[in-house]
């Protein structure tokens, strides 16, 4: 039955929301929002397989569930054969369950030497938004991307969060997916191909967004966008920036980043969370044990500033990487003399 | 409200002297179901059925019984029940006979083996509380589920999973039901649907509680004639904890067919359960949540067995889960490495006359079950299968060095592309744990 599913699935084109309808192109290029990536993505693969079922809080009817109780829910139904799908409000939510999406989720393949696997997928805003405060803006990247047993994966376009949200749900392990709220109303160009209900993206492979081959910036989430944006500064004077988006944050794809800095000699890495033992460190140690000899210039880490998330308005902007901090830095990398911090 | 009649499912037909239940005896009413809607009211019917046959001595009325000899006719008076009125048959008695046995002998063993050394780490054993893990498991089917916490060798053993398997993963070698990865506390067996082994409590009861919704969910939503029945076990300690309430607030709302049987040992390894809960009846917290609870004496394998047809029945006919109080007691210290000098010696040597396996034997023998010789027969057996499951472990070979890298995902390439840009996984010196990592 499940088969007849899938294969009427595949079958019939993409058109179902009137608003992409209304917006297609006479060519095969259209725009869509991260959001309606998201919601398309997980809209299909419930539809192909019925074991896939949604969870979270305010999710659907299910009112009154919580959050340490229903994220190791969903583990026990990924244990017995569902393929949940877990949402957090956001991921500072998670942590309320993190001792599941670790302890009971992410070691039990191996605790039980293959025995009982976990197809589950956490999925859920990460990172900070606009003026939500502290404990509402932390990033957890480079917290989950230490656990062996789990799969980080962090979308920027609506390209990646399709592929990548179908590659988690149809993946074999835990999976922890995150989003960015601020991205969710984002449109980015999508091709035919995208719209496929079978399209995937790879986890553990980086794009790289742009070519260049005087630094190479390397981000994930919003921060890519940010990068992008400072590359077509530094092209105004003369600096040939190469952009990877990372999209997988465990397993992380040292192979491009290191190809990367081995054409360019030069690095800065991008993210939005705390400084110390991020996302960017590990990169770093990555590029310096394996490219020492390629590195023409110190690494640049670019991270949110050491402390908690400020609430007013102009402080948060200031705690947060912006455009003009990744040039200042990928400057710095190149040996131009530039001001250490900003002048605003 | 119920209370009108009293079930006094607490005492049956063995004799207990225990100091708790008679206290508890005389509050009036042990078992408090919530209002008619929930389905409640034929709980208690049932159990109130099961107990006329079975009241205590003097209470009951005569039954007519053919007997052969005025010998068995006064034997049969004093044991205070007939032949068609026991709860067991002579094969159910002897299967459970066995089963507490080997979980007492299994248990001794791993104590042996320890002090040996060929066992390490954290090892908790079950001694004592052998009656609720038969009375239970026994009464399930292969596709049920158990979910379990660090005190989980004989919830693992009750299921099936084969002795010599849980030696071998407590020696840790990789013949063991986990090959060894898991250890003492974390025994998975997909065979048999044991979802674990958790070491902090209160892990395995949300763990639990998403296995009975995957059974709702498969008889709801694919239409699947599906039955299986989850039980979660825990003790007192982790009634303290939040998700406790959080999963029997949503097994409740959504009727899911779960079992929570609280072990309650009376110590949260060095705690008592009398001073560190406002409320220490336990069973009283199921019809808060809208659920029955239930207290039973969980020394007593047939009066644990009655409660959990019952509560297992429920859970199989749709009708929602069951809070189920076991009074029970563990023998040896929360550990092998607590030297168990917190409690109280009169209050042990109080619990060992009550040794579960001691009442079967008695009640086996009294009723004519089985014989004396029938019940050696069963140790001799059991003690030659752990013999032999501790030679199969002594020789089994320790885990090859590439094991340390297995199973870490269902999907290898998890371990992401190496410098020389093809999967990790492909790479055959990262398989076999020569490559550097």
């Amino acid at each position: 039955m499940l088969k007849n599913l899938r294969r009427a699935v595949g079958a019939i084109p993409f058109m179902r929301n009137p608003a992409l309808a209304s917006r297609s192109y006479s060519v095969s290029v259209k725009q869509m929002m991260v959001r309606e990536a998201l919601n398309s993505a997980l809209d299909e693969e419930m539809s192909a397989d019925p074991t896939v079922f949604l969870m979270g809080e305010e999710v659907g009817e299910y009112q009154g569930a919580y959050k340490a109780g229903f994220t190791g829910l969903g583990v026990g139904a990924a244990y017995y054969g569902l393929k949940p799908v877990i949402e957090f409000m956001t991921f500072n939510f998670a942590m309320q369950g993190v001792d599941h999406i670790i302890n009971s989720a992410a070691k039990t393949n191996y605790m039980s030497s293959g025995n009982i696997n976990v197809p589950i997928v956490f999925r859920g805003p990460n990172g900070p938004a606009a003026g939500v405060g502290a404990q509402h803006s932390q990033c957890y990247a480079s917290w989950y991307g230490a656990i062996p047993g789990l799969k980080v994966v962090s979308p920027y376009s609506s390209e990646d969060a399709r592929g990548l949200l179908k590659a988690a749900i149809r993946d074999p392990d835990p999976v922890v997916f995150l989003e960015n709220e601020l991205l969710y109303g984002e449109s980015f160009p999508v091709s035919k191909q995208v719209l496929d209900s079978d399209f995937t993206i790879p986890i553990g492979k980086a794009k790289i967004e742009k070519e260049g081959n005087d630094v190479s910036i390397v981000s994930f989430s919003r921060m890519v966008g940010f990068s992008l944006k400072a590359a077509e500064i530094l092209a105004k004077d003369g600096i040939d920036a190469e952009v990877i988006n990372l999209r997988s944050i465990r397993p992380l794809d040292r192979s491009t980043v290191n190809a990367s800095v081995r054409k360019t000699n030069r690095l800065v890495t991008v993210e939005e969370g705390f400084p110390q033992h991020g996302v960017g460190a590990e990169i770093c140690a990555s590029v310096v044990s394996d490219s020492f000899g390629y590195l023409d210039a110190p690494v640049e880490r670019i991270a949110g500033a050491d402390v908690p998330m400020p609430y007013a308005a102009n402080l948060e902007i200031i705690a947060l990487p912006q455009v003009d901090d990744i040039v200042r830095a990928a400057k710095r990398a190149c040996y131009r003399s530039v001001p250490l911090s900003a002048t605003r | 409200m119920a209370c009108s009649a009293t079930p006094k499912i607490v005492h049956g037909p063995l004799p207990t002297n225990s100091l708790r239940s008679a206290e508890k005896s005389d509050s009036s009413c042990k078992f408090m179901g919530p209002s008619s809607f929930f389905g409640s009211k034929s709980l208690n019917k049932k159990l109130f059925s099961v107990n006329k046959a079975v009241s205590s001595v003097g209470h009951r009325s005569a039954a007519v019984v053919a007997v052969s000899s005025d010998v068995v006719k006064e034997k049969k008076l004093k044991s205070s029940s007939s032949l068609s009125n026991l709860l067991i048959t002579r094969e159910e008695g002897l299967v459970l006979y066995e089963d507490m046995i080997l979980g007492r002998a299994f248990e001794d063993m791993c104590a042996q083996m320890y002090y040996r050394g060929k066992m390490f780490g954290f090892v908790h054993l079950y001694n004592g509380q052998e009656a609720v893990s038969t009375g239970f498991i026994k009464l399930l089917k292969k596709e049920d589920c158990v979910v379990s916490t660090y005190r989980d060798h004989v919830h693992a053993l009750s299921k099936g999973v084969p002795a010599r398997q849980v030696m071998s993963e407590l020696f840790g070698k990789t013949t063991g039901c986990c090959r060894g990865q898991g250890g003492s506390m974390h025994m998975f067996s997909k065979e048999h649907n044991v979802l674990g082994g958790f070491a902090f409590i209160g892990e395995g009861i949300p763990v639990a509680t998403g296995a009975a919704f995957t059974s709702k969910y498969k008889r709801e939503v694919f239409k699947e004639d599906c039955d299986e029945v989850t039980l979660a076990f825990f003790g007192d300690g982790t009634c303290n904890n939040g998700q406790f309430f959080e999963c029997l607030n949503m097994a409740a709302l959504w009727k899911l067919p779960i079992v929570f049987v609280v072990e309650n040992n009376l110590w949260a390894i060095g705690m008592s359960h009398l001073r560190s809960t406002s409320d220490p009846e336990i069973w009283k917290k199921g019809p808060a949540f809208g659920m029955p609870g239930v207290h039973v004496d969980g020394m007593d394998v047939l009066k644990v067995r009655e409660v959990a047809k019952e509560a297992v029945g429920r859970a199989r006919r749709g009708e929602g889960p069951t809070l189920v109080e076991c009074e029970t007691y563990r023998f040896r210290g929360h550990s092998l490495a607590d030297p168990d000098e917190l409690r109280d010696p009169a209050e042990k040597a109080h619990y060992a006359t009550r040794d579960p396996i001691a009442a079967l034997k008695k009640y086996i023998l009294e009723n004519n079950l089985a014989s004396e010789a029938d019940l050696k027969a069963i140790e001799k057996k059991i003690d030659e299968e752990l013999e032999e499951a501790v030679e199969f472990a002594e020789e089994s070979p320790v885990p090859a060095r590439s094991q340390l890298l297995e199973n870490v995902f269902a999907d290898p390439k998890g371990f992401g592309i190496g410098p020389d840009g093809r999967y990790r996984c492909e790479d055959p010196k990262f398989t076999e744990g020569t490559a550097q990592v």
